[in-house]
């Protein structure tokens, strides 16, 4: 398999400008992740920053009431900064700081990709930039002013739908711009080569740290894994360590929107096709001459035409599973875990919640489910009171 | 010899560029006759798509404009066609490897072939992903364009020796700090890649004064100026055929002057 390649998919389809950057950045990578000091840096960063290893908790309550499986919740959202971005970032910021960069730029979609970068940077004493969709800097304030506080600049993005995937295109821009000194640091398990094997391998401690816990706690693996899609980085962390454990369900769930037949949805697996964008060949939502399609969801964090190529690959040989999930069933869902157990998970988490609440009650009491609750839910209150016809102010 | 060879045979070329579909295609259709007879010895035109990353923001506007006029790739396929019953001018087709890859690449060669479309230049395929569509390009006769820009020099050499029609030369000041450490200036990048590929060598502006033309064109078998007749159509619209065919003549006087 040619380098970067996830069977068909993955690819590095980028303009001529951009090649220079991008094949700098897999060469440091490729001497970095073996490098026994960047290692060790990186895991300090992990237990003494981050806040590594994240609790797996027993949900008791959740797991009577649905009177199945016996769930787990993979606490991503105890992280510092509040979601797995955290991992992939002070990997990606370490990596630039080697490389001897000063300045790092990011997309954000809801924020707390741009909010992890921004802390990254404050924290390693790198200039960072970050591109947000306009749309998105409206839905997401306060996400806005925390990446400000931290000393980061945030450009609105006005071009196309103003939301991530015109944050990505922006991003991209400025990096075949300003290569020398600039290192982008891409949220996703998305993008050319080698960013979706990059964000993966820093992503990839959830599910081994997934795996050791249930060990040690249970004996044994997990039957499911559920996790949210946008991109698909999070769920990419708490999977990979379980690909080669072919009785491990491995279930991502989709932004459906207003309903996955309804215009207004983000569900990639369910609604796109094959195409090339981004600087991979995966599946986009798009139309029949190839315009990548403006795309909806209530979680701003999963409103992305595309998904990463490994899982494209996943899904095409069935390693994996992808089903959509509405807005309205991941609100009842956010709502859901908040009351069951105290625990209020981000808009984008929630999707992976409501496919659990579906699944669960028809898996045995002797099967065990993890869900990997990749953010918390704070930044997403105001929106959900909207949702609801609450009026907030702030 | 191909069309676009032909096109190199008496000195120093001019190439304008467009967007198809941009305001109309109609009005796309018009312009292509008149730069044609206004000495332009190629032209490009962009595919309109809904996220072109490699466009400045002028040029991304300009496909918007298009794309919301209901341009489609198989409407500009039918108007080349209806277009080359008038004008012999060698046309290269800029565009996304997207576009290509949903139409299908075999479908999408054979339009190429079929209504005379003699390049693809594909900002999104850079060397290392070619084979992509190369071998489709090489069945149906559509050369497919490289992009070089100021890079190692083994780069230049490995794209210059493969490459196809003409070489599309970035000029540094466009790139400046895409990560090479072994940089290479204008001239030198064009002479690298002339001497390796044997094909002649086109420098590239987006934008630029007429002086600035005059000094590209010094360096090179001609250059390709993106901006200016997408800047006359946003501004004139339907009146901007004689502007732009005044804007051609000026160029082309420019790259051929001495």
């Amino acid at each position: 398999m040619k380098a970067g390649r996830y069977g068909r998919y993955g690819g590095q389809y980028i303009p001529e400008t951009l090649m220079g950057a991008v094949k700098e950045l897999d060469a440091a990578y490729e001497y970095y992740k073996n490098d026994p000091e960047f290692v060790r840096e990186l895991e300090e960063l992990y237990s003494n920053y981050a806040g590594r290893p994240s609790m797996l908790y027993y949900a008791e309550k959740m797991t009577e009431d649905l009177g199945g499986a016996k769930i787990y919740l993979k606490r991503e959202d105890l992280n510092h900064t509040g979601s797995h971005k955290i991992n992939n970032v002070l990997g990606q910021v370490l990596l630039a700081k080697k490389m001897g960069k000063t300045r790092v730029i990011a997309e954000t979609g809801a924020g707390q990709h741009g909010v992890a970068t921004a802390t990254a940077a404050a924290l390693m004493d790198m200039e960072c930039e970050i591109y947000m969709g306009k749309e998105d800097t409206e839905r997401q304030a306060l996400n806005v002013f925390r990446m400000e506080l931290l000393g980061a600049k945030v450009h609105p993005v006005t071009s196309g739908t103003m939301t991530l995937k015109d944050a990505v295109n922006e991003a991209m821009g400025e990096w075949a711009r300003r290569g020398e000194d600039t290192f982008y640091v891409l949220g996703s398990v998305m993008g050319p080569h080698p960013f979706p094997m990059l964000v993966r391998d820093f992503q990839k401690v959830i599910g081994k740290e997934i795996r050791e816990q249930l060990l040690e706690r249970e004996g044994r693996l997990p039957d499911a894994v559920v996790a949210c899609v946008g991109g698909g980085s999070n769920a990419m962390g708490a999977f990979y360590e379980f690909i080669p454990y072919k009785e491990v369900r491995l279930i991502g769930c989709e932004a459906a929107g207003l309903g996955v037949d309804h215009p207004k949805n983000a569900a990639t697996v369910a609604n796109g096709t094959v195409g090339i964008f981004h600087g991979m060949k995966s599946l986009f939502c798009q139309d029949r001459d190839g315009q990548i399609a403006p795309v909806y969801s209530i979680s701003a964090g999963l409103d992305y035409p595309g998904i990463g190529p490994e899982h494209a690959m996943l899904h095409e040989t069935g390693r994996a599973e992808y089903v959509p999930v509405t807005d309205e069933e991941a609100v009842s869902a956010f709502e859901y875990l908040s009351r069951t157990e105290g625990i209020i998970p981000a808009v984008e988490s929630a999707h992976a919640v409501a496919h659990a609440r579906k699944l669960a009650p028809d898996m045995g009491k002797d099967q065990i489910m993890v869900i990997n609750i990749s953010g918390r839910g704070d930044k997403d209150v105001a929106a959900i009171a909207r949702y609801r016809g609450v009026e907030l102010y702030e | 010899m191909s069309r676009i060879g032909k096109a190199f045979q008496s000195g120093k070329v001019f190439i304008p560029f467009l967007i198809g579909g941009d305001p109309s295609l109609e009005m796309t259709g018009e312009l292509i006759c008149a730069m044609a007879g206004a000495g332009a010895d190629l032209i490009e035109i962009g595919v309109p798509f809904s996220d072109p990353v490699a466009e400045s923001a002028a040029l991304q506007a300009a496909g918007g404009r298009a794309l919301a006029a209901g341009c489609t790739t198989d409407k500009l396929f039918d108007l080349v066609a209806k277009v080359r019953k008038e004008v012999e001018v060698p046309l290269v087709f800029v565009t996304y490897a997207n576009s290509i890859y949903t139409y299908g690449k075999e479908a999408f060669m054979r339009r190429c072939r079929e209504s005379r479309v003699d390049g693809l230049m594909v900002q999104d395929l850079p060397y290392e992903e070619k084979e992509e569509i190369s071998p489709e390009c090489e069945q149906y006769g559509v050369d497919l364009i490289s992009v070089t820009v100021p890079a190692s020099h083994e780069r230049i050499q490995m794209i210059a020796k493969e490459a196809k029609g003409f070489l599309y030369c970035v000029p540094s000041k466009d790139v400046l700090g895409a990560g090479s450490r072994e940089k290479v200036d204008t001239g030198e990048l064009v002479r690298l890649a002339k001497a390796v590929s044997g094909i002649p060598g086109v420098l590239a502006l987006d934008g630029g004064s007429l002086e600035q033309v005059k000094a590209m064109a010094a360096l090179a078998d001609g250059v390709i100026e993106r901006h200016g007749v997408s800047e006359l159509v946003d501004r004139y619209g339907t009146d901007s055929v004689g502007l732009v065919v005044e804007y051609v003549r000026k160029m082309k006087d420019a790259v051929q002057e001495r």
